[in-house]
C-alpha cells in the first residue's frame, strides 16, 4: 500500500503526461502480482467497493485527538482526508506489524461488513505512514482525483511489452482485478487474454484537422461530406451473450462505458452491431446545443425527470461490426450502405442517421459549411460546429490515420480582450507566466471597468509565449503567490485577440458569462486597451441565433 | 523576580532589561544576543553583539566587516555575565553555529530557544536540552499535521526521481543557509558521489560550512554550465529562482523543494512544486512538545508560528503558556520573498 500511495503521491504533483506515464510503467515493472493489478483497477475506476463516509473518518479521528487541535488542522490543511492522514497519532507498538498491501486492503474491503469498517479501517491507518494514510482514505472514500484517465492508466500498462494502447483497450472488457493474465501477456509469458465480452469497444478512428492548403491535394470525388455535431462522440454496441440475450454497451471515444447513464438509449439499440455516432439531445426533433447535453453527461444517478427534459439521441455515422461480422476492413462507402440500411432496421425514432452533404467541388462545400441551415441541417444548424470529409475507401482504422479523416470547423468566435493576470505555468512552462485571464470592458463609456470573462492557456506560439512573459514580468503591479496582476489599464496593457467555441450563462463568473475552449488567436500589440471589445458584445453573442454573425460582428 | 521583568517583548525583540541587552533584535539597539545567522534573526547595524564564531562569521558573509560596532564570539557551554544576568549559550541544532540563550537572574533560568529541531542534522552540532523555569519556543509548525518523518526517505525519494528521469535537471528549492548543505550533507550520507552544482546564490555561504569541516563532496557552480550537460544532474537553488527564468538554462526542469511546508499538499501545489521533500530545519509537532515537556519549565511563552495551537496544548497539559506576539521573524524557509533573484537579467 504504501508503495502505491507512493505512486499516488507522485502522480498528484506531477504535470506532464509522458512523465506520469513513465511513474506508473515503472511502478508495474517493480511491482509484483497482485498489488500491481489491483493499482491498475483503481486508476482505471475498475474496482468496486462500499466507500467510507467522511462521518466515519471523522469519529475516529474525533476519538484520537483533541478537538480544538483537530479544528485548527483542519482549517489550516483544508482537506478531511489529508488532515486525518497527517495527524493520525503514531501507533505505541515497537515491533510494528507490516503495513497492508494494495491487494489486501481491496480485498478485505470487498467483503467487509459496514459494522467492522471503523476497527479495520483505523488498524490499516495505525501500520501505514503519512502519504499511505492519505491515499488509503482516498481510496476507501471514493475520492481518489489524481488527473490520471483509465487510458493513461491502460497506455502506461501497455507500455510493459512495448504494446500500443489500442491492443489494451480491445481485450479490456473481458479483463478482471487484479488481471493476472493481461500482464503475464504484457510481459511474454501468456497468452493474449481473449475478450470474451459480448459487446466489446472497437479503438476509435479519428480525423486531422484539415488546412486550407490541403485541398489543393484532395479531390472532392474521393470524399463523403457530413455535418460535424457538437454533442458527444460514442460508440454503441449490442451482442448476443451465451444465453442469447442482449447485451448493450455504450463507451466515450476513450472506451470509457458510459452505459450506466444513458438507460434510455439501451431499448433502442435491440440488434447486435456496433455503431460509431454522436450522443446528442432530441427536443421536438431538434438538436438541442452541447450546453443542454452537458446537463446528461457525467451522472451517476439518472432521475426520470432527467430522462424526460433531456431526451438522448443517437446520431448513426458509422457501422464497424453487425452480428458477429467486423466491418472495419471494408471501405467506408460500403460501410455507410450498411449502416442505412442497419438504421433502417432498427426503425427507432431514438437512432437516426447522420445525414450526408452533396457537394461537387470544394467551394460548393465551403459555402455549405458557411451556412449549414440552407445546406441541409435546417434548423439543427445551430448544433453543428463544421463539416467532416471522409474517403470513400477509408478503411476503418484506430487512431489518426493521416489523410482518411479530416475536419472542418466553422469559424471560431474572436473577440479583443485585455489581459488581467498572468499565472506561471506547470511542469515545462513553470518559469513562464503562460495562464492569462482576460477581461472585457463594462460599465459607462467614461468609467469603463475591465471585468474577468475567461482564461486560456494555449493557443501562443513558443516566441509569443516569451514575449507576454517578458510583457507580464515587465508589467507587473502586484504578487499574489504565483499570481500577477498586470497592468490594465484604458491606455496601457496588451489587448488578445481571443478565440473560443462557444458561450453560455455562468453564475460562476462575475461577468455572468463562460467561455468554451478559449483560447489566444493573436496577440494584438498595435491595439490599445480602450479600443478592447465590451461585455455587451459578448451578451449579443450568447443571445444570437447565428453564431457565425455574431463572430464578425464581434471581430476587430 | 519575575520572569516577564527578566525579559520582555518590545517592538525592537526581547529585551532583557537587567541585562541590559536584547535578544535577536528586529531593529538597531546597544547591545544584541544573537541565536542564529538567519536574516530575520541576525540583522546588520547593532552597537555590541554577542553570539557564536559561525553565526557572527555569517553576518560578516552577508553585512560585509562593519555590520555592528563591536562583536564577542561565545562558544557552547560558555557563560558570561551581563548586568545583573548571566548568559550561556547551547546548541540549537537548527543550523551550524546557531544556539539557544539560558538567561540566568538570581534562581529564575530562562531559555530563548531560537529557532531549533531536535532531528539529526549532520551539518550543525546536536539540540541540547536545557532544564529550565520558563521555556520560550518558536511554533513555526506548531501543528499537529506537521510531521517531517525520516529527512533520509525525503533524499531517497529525490535520488529514485533522478534515476527515473536522468535526461532531466532535478532543482531542488533550498534556504541558501543550513537547509541547503544539510541537503547536500544528506544525499552524501545517501551515497550519491556525482557532483552537486550550485545556485550563485548559495556558493558563499556554502564554502563557509565547507571551510568549517563539514563534508559535502564536489561541488560546482551551475553559472557557466551547458544545458545538455546538466541532464540528469542535481542544483541547489533558493526557493524563489526554482520557478524563475534562471530555470531556462536547465533541460526539462524538475522542480523540488525542501522545506516542512511540503507535508501540506495545497502549499506544495500552490508553489508548482513537482517534487514536495519534506525537510525541516524546525522541530515538528512531535518535537516541539516533547522538548517543551522535557525541559521541565512550568511557564511556556511562544513566539513566531502557530501559536495558538502550541499554546492550547501546554494548557491542556496544565502548563502556564502564552503567546509573545513578537513581529519581524518569519519563516525563513517559505520561499518567496527573502531571498532575491527573481526577474530576469539575474545572472545569480
Amino acid at each position: 500500500m504504501n508503495r502505491f500511495a507512493e505512486l499516488l503521491d507522485r502522480l498528484a504533483y506531477e504535470p506532464g503526461r509522458n512523465n506520469k506515464l513513465r511513474l506508473i510503467t515503472n511502478y508495474f515493472r517493480e511491482v509484483g502480482d497482485p498489488d500491481r493489478g489491483y493499482a491498475l483497477a483503481a486508476l482505471t475506476g475498475a474496482l468496486s467497493f462500499k466507500h467510507a463516509k467522511p462521518g466515519l473518518i471523522r469519529d475516529l479521528i474525533a476519538e484520537r485527538t483533541d478537538p480544538t487541535l483537530f479544528a485548527l488542522s483542519y482549517d489550516y490543511v483544508g482537506d478531511l482526508s489529508e488532515t486525518v492522514a497527517l495527524m493520525w497519532p503514531k501507533g505505541r507498538l515497537h515491533n510494528n506489524p507490516p503495513p497492508p498491501s494494495l491487494a489486501e486492503v481491496v480485498t478485505t474491503l470487498r467483503t467487509l461488513g459496514k459494522a467492522e469498517m471503523p476497527k479495520q479501517l483505523s488498524r490499516w491507518l495505525d501500520d501505514l505512514d503519512e502519504t499511505g494514510r492519505w491515499a488509503l482514505l482516498k481510496l476507501v472514500t471514493g475520492a481518489m482525483r489524481i488527473g490520471i484517465s483509465a487510458r493513461l492508466a491502460k497506455t502506461a500498462a501497455a507500455a510493459l511489452g512495448d504494446n500500443d494502447a489500442h491492443e489494451v483497450e480491445l481485450i479490456w472488457p473481458g479483463l478482471t482485478p487484479p488481471y493476472l493474465d493481461l500482464f503475464a501477456w504484457l510481459e511474454g509469458h501468456g497468452e493474449k487474454p481473449v475478450n470474451l465480452d459480448p459487446a466489446p469497444f472497437r479503438p476509435v478512428m479519428l480525423a486531422h484537422a484539415i488546412e486550407d492548403t490541403d485541398f489543393s491535394n484532395l479531390d472532392a470525388a474521393d470524399y463523403i461530406a457530413e455535418w460535424k455535431w457538437d454533442g458527444i462522440r460514442v460508440q454503441a454496441v449490442s451482442g448476443r451473450d451465451a444465453h442469447d440475450n442482449i447485451v448493450t454497451r455504450l463507451y466515450s471515444r476513450s472506451g470509457e462505458d458510459i452505459t450506466g447513464s444513458f438507460p434510455d438509449l439501451l431499448p433502442s439499440l435491440h440488434l447486435p452491431g456496433a455503431i460509431d455516432g454522436e450522443l446528442l439531445v432530441m427536443r421536438d426533433g431538434r438538436v438541442q446545443s452541447f450546453n443542454v447535453l452537458q446537463q446528461r453527461l457525467n451522472r451517476k444517478a439518472v432521475s426520470p425527470r432527467l430522462i424526460k427534459e433531456y431526451p438522448i439521441h443517437l446520431r448513426a455515422y458509422d457501422l464497424l461490426g453487425e452480428g458477429e461480422t467486423d466491418l472495419r476492413a471494408l471501405p467506408f462507402a460500403e460501410r455507410r450502405g450498411r449502416l442505412e440500411a442497419f438504421v433502417a432496421r432498427l426503425g427507432d425514432p431514438k437512432v437516426d442517421l447522420s445525414p450526408t452533404i452533396a457537394f461537387d467541388n470544394w467551394e460548393a462545400l465551403a459555402s455549405a459549411r458557411r451556412d449549414p441551415a440552407s445546406a441541409g441541417a435546417g434548423e439543427d444548424a445551430e448544433a453543428v460546429e463544421g463539416v467532416m470529409l471522409k474517403r470513400r475507401d477509408a478503411l476503418y482504422l484506430p487512431g489518426r490515420p493521416r489523410g482518411q479523416w479530416w475536419k472542418w470547423k466553422r469559424d471560431p468566435h474572436i473577440i479583443d480582450a485585455v489581459l488581467m493576470y498572468a499565472q506561471r505555468g506547470h511542469g515545462k512552462r513553470s518559469s513562464y507566466y503562460s495562464d492569462y485571464t482576460f477581461g472585457v470592458w463594462t460599465g459607462a463609456a467614461d468609467d469603463a471597468q475591465l471585468v474577468p470573462v475567461g482564461k486560456a492557456y494555449f493557443g501562443f506560439t513558443d516566441e509569443e509565449l516569451l514575449q507576454i512573459d517578458r510583457f507580464v514580468r515587465r508589467n507587473t503591479t502586484e504578487k499574489f503567490g504565483p499570481v500577477r496582476h498586470v497592468v490594465h489599464e484604458p491606455d496601457q496593457g496588451l489587448v488578445l485577440e481571443v478565440a473560443f467555441e462557444g458561450l453560455q450563462r455562468s453564475t460562476r463568473h462575475k461577468s455572468g458569462v463562460a467561455m468554451r475552449f478559449p483560447r489566444i488567436n493573436r496577440l494584438r500589440w498595435d491595439k490599445p486597451p480602450r479600443e478592447a471589445d465590451r461585455l455587451e458584445t459578448l451578451e449579443r453573442m450568447l443571445k444570437s441565433t447565428a453564431p457565425s454573425e455574431a463572430s464578425q460582428e464581434g471581430a476587430h | 523576580m519575575r520572569p516577564q521583568d527578566i525579559l520582555t517583548p518590545q517592538p525592537a525583540g526581547l529585551c532583557c532589561k537587567p541585562g541590559g541587552f536584547h535578544i535577536d533584535p528586529v531593529r538597531p539597539v546597544e547591545r544584541a544576543v544573537i541565536t542564529h545567522g538567519h536574516s530575520d534573526h541576525a540583522r546588520a547595524g547593532h552597537g555590541a553583539v554577542l553570539a557564536t564564531q559561525e553565526t557572527l562569521d555569517m553576518m560578516r558573509l552577508r553585512y560585509g566587516d562593519n555590520f555592528a560596532r563591536s562583536t564577542q564570539a561565545i562558544a557552547y557551554g560558555e557563560e558570561v555575565r551581563l548586568g545583573d544576568v548571566t548568559v550561556k549559550f547551547h546548541p540549537a541544532g537548527h543550523v551550524l553555529g546557531s544556539a539557544q540563550v539560558a538567561v540566568t537572574c538570581k534562581d529564575t533560568r530562562i531559555v530563548a530557544s531560537g529557532d531549533y529541531k531536535d532531528a539529526p542534522d549532520p551539518t550543525c552540532t546536536p539540540f541540547e536540552l536545557v532544564p529550565c523555569d520558563v521555556f520560550i519556543t518558536e511554533a513555526t509548525f506548531g501543528l499537529p499535521v506537521f510531521r517531517h518523518g525520516d529527512a533520509a526517505d525525503q533524499v531517497k525519494k529525490l535520488l529514485s526521481s533522478v534515476k527515473l528521469f536522468p535526461e532531466r535537471a532535478h532543482l531542488v528549492g533550498a534556504y541558501s543557509l543550513g537547509k541547503a548543505q544539510r541537503v547536500i550533507a544528506l544525499l552524501r550520507a545517501a551515497g550519491y558521489d556525482a557532483p552537486i552544482y550550485l545556485h550563485g546564490a548559495m556558493e558563499k555561504i556554502t564554502r563557509y560550512y565547507q571551510s568549517r569541516g563539514i563534508e559535502l563532496g564536489e561541488l560546482r557552480p551551475v553559472k557557466g554550465m551547458k544545458k545538455a550537460d546538466l541532464a540528469g544532474t542535481i542544483t541547489l537553488a533558493p526557493p524563489s529562482a526554482t520557478s524563475d527564468v534562471w530555470t531556462r538554462r536547465f533541460p526539462d526542469p524538475l522542480t523540488a523543494f525542501a522545506s516542512g511546508w511540503m507535508r501540506v499538499r495545497a502549499r506544495a501545489r500552490q508553489g508548482g512544486i513537482e517534487l514536495p521533500l519534506v525537510i525541516s530545519d524546525h522541530a515538528d509537532w512531535d518535537g516541539l512538545t516533547a522538548t517543551i515537556e522535557a525541559t521541565g519549565a512550568g511557564e511556556i511563552w511562544v513566539t513566531h508560528g502557530q501559536e495558538d495551537a502550541l499554546v492550547h496544548w501546554c494548557t491542556t497539559r496544565g502548563l502556564a503558556a502564552r503567546p509573545l506576539d513578537l513581529v519581524g521573524y518569519g519563516d525563513e524557509d517559505s520561499g518567496e520573498g527573502d531571498v532575491v533573484a527573481s526577474d530576469e537579467g539575474n545572472e545569480a
